[in-house]
């Protein structure tokens, strides 16, 4: 599956699901984030059918990032049950995100 | 950006490794801030280094920038943010960029800094190391740079520019400071806040802000690379200035006393060499 584009309603919709979802809050002047993106798409597709993956641009959305205190990018933020249980910041490597994801699964 | 070996820091280790991946036929982009970043600029003079003595040692670095130059290898400006390996590449950030690197040699000098109190903690609720990431999050706000390098002076400037309200930190004022901007001495900084940054002591004085950028001239290594092994607080290496990760060597004061230019040249050609060497294995496979 694809890593989604979230808009506000889109990732509402999501979140409140309750299923684990993974959100990478980036910005495409940031390299650091753009340098994450092929991990967030490699995790997109290896939990496809057992967590949601997916980006909210923070340029388009700025609302989601003040909503989430987003104040440094790229931040991961992991929802479960409709709200946030953990988040990293900065660029980390592929298995600290996967760790999360199966602890939670 | 794609090179062959990606170098990170523009001292005699770092330079010495683009010279040695140059005459081995590899690309190589030497990334640093400014020249004044490293230790050997602040040397008044250097005695013991071979065949050149009595040299201060920003003539020395000067020489040596000259040479890695002449042979072809290329310098960008900047701070390595961080370092993703995947798939038998490395992605460097580097500022707004991203660099593509086939090895990898350390060569940040000593990190002599600790970290202030409160950074860790309120890392990505206040604090930031990257201005061009993250300043526009900050507009309209109070923010406090911490200078620890050549280029904070501009990066400053540029989050003036995007509409922070900005007051700047050193030691002492740099030159290079916009004239309009504010400036306060200090030594000691805390970073103060319960779950998000509400202000700062400096030296003493309580100043509320709402971020922290804190820009030091590179970051640690064990933060570009959080699985790279330590040897009594320096990088850990053999006798091929080789880590614990494949394809990333490491030369000079960040591999350990003495902290000596000669020492560091040498480290940096065994490393410059070794990471020639790895790429031809890589490519032979």
């Amino acid at each position: 599956m694809a890593v989604i584009h979230f808009s506000e309603e889109g990732f509402d919709k999501a979140v409140s699901a309750g299923g684990l979802v993974m959100v990478d809050f980036w910005a495409s002047w940031c390299g650091p984030c753009r340098m994450l993106a092929p991990v967030i798409d490699a995790l997109a597709e290896k939990y496809e059918g057992k967590a949601i993956v997916g980006k909210v641009d923070v340029d388009a959305e700025s609302a989601l990032a003040r909503r989430f205190g987003v104040m440094s990018i790229p931040t991961v933020i992991f929802f479960q049950n409709g709200a946030e249980v953990e988040r990293k910041v900065g660029v980390m490597p592929q298995q600290a995100y996967a760790d999360v994801l199966d602890a939670r699964l | 950006m794609r090179y062959d070996i990606a170098i990170v820091g523009g001292g005699p280790a770092g330079l010495s490794a683009a010279v040695q991946a140059r005459q081995r036929g590899k690309t190589a982009a030497v990334i640093s801030g400014g020249s004044a970043d490293s230790s050997l600029w602040k040397a008044h003079r250097v005695d013991n280094y071979l065949g050149l003595p009595q040299c201060s040692g920003a003539e020395l670095l000067r020489h040596f920038e000259a040479h890695a130059q002449a042979m072809g290898a290329e310098r960008l400006t900047g701070r390595v943010l961080s370092i993703m390996p995947m798939e038998g590449v490395f992605y460097l950030s580097v500022g707004s960029d991203v660099v593509e690197a086939g090895a990898v040699v350390l060569a940040p000098g000593v990190a002599r800094a600790a970290k202030f109190p409160g950074e860790e903690a309120l890392l990505g609720r206040g604090v930031s190391y990257c201005a061009t990431c993250d300043g526009m999050f900050y507009r309209g706000k109070e923010v406090i740079v911490v200078g620890k390098a050549e280029q904070a002076p501009e990066e400053a400037a540029y989050l003036q520019g995007i509409g922070c309200h900005v007051t700047y930190v050193s030691d002492t004022r740099p030159a290079q400071l916009p004239d309009d901007m504010v400036f306060v001495p200090a030594k000691r900084i805390e970073i103060l806040g319960e779950g998000q940054v509400t202000g700062v002591r400096l030296d003493g004085e309580t100043q509320r802000c709402d971020g922290v950028f804190i820009l030091r001239a590179a970051m640690a290594p064990t933060d570009l690379l959080p699985e790279l092994k330590l040897n009594g607080g320096f990088i850990a290496v053999d006798r091929d200035m080789a880590t614990n990760l494949p394809g990333v060597f490491a030369a000079g004061d960040c591999t350990g006393q003495p902290l000596q230019v000669s020492k560091a040249v040498g480290e940096g050609m065994l490393a410059g060499h070794r990471a020639a060497e790895y790429l031809d294995r890589m490519e032979s496979k």
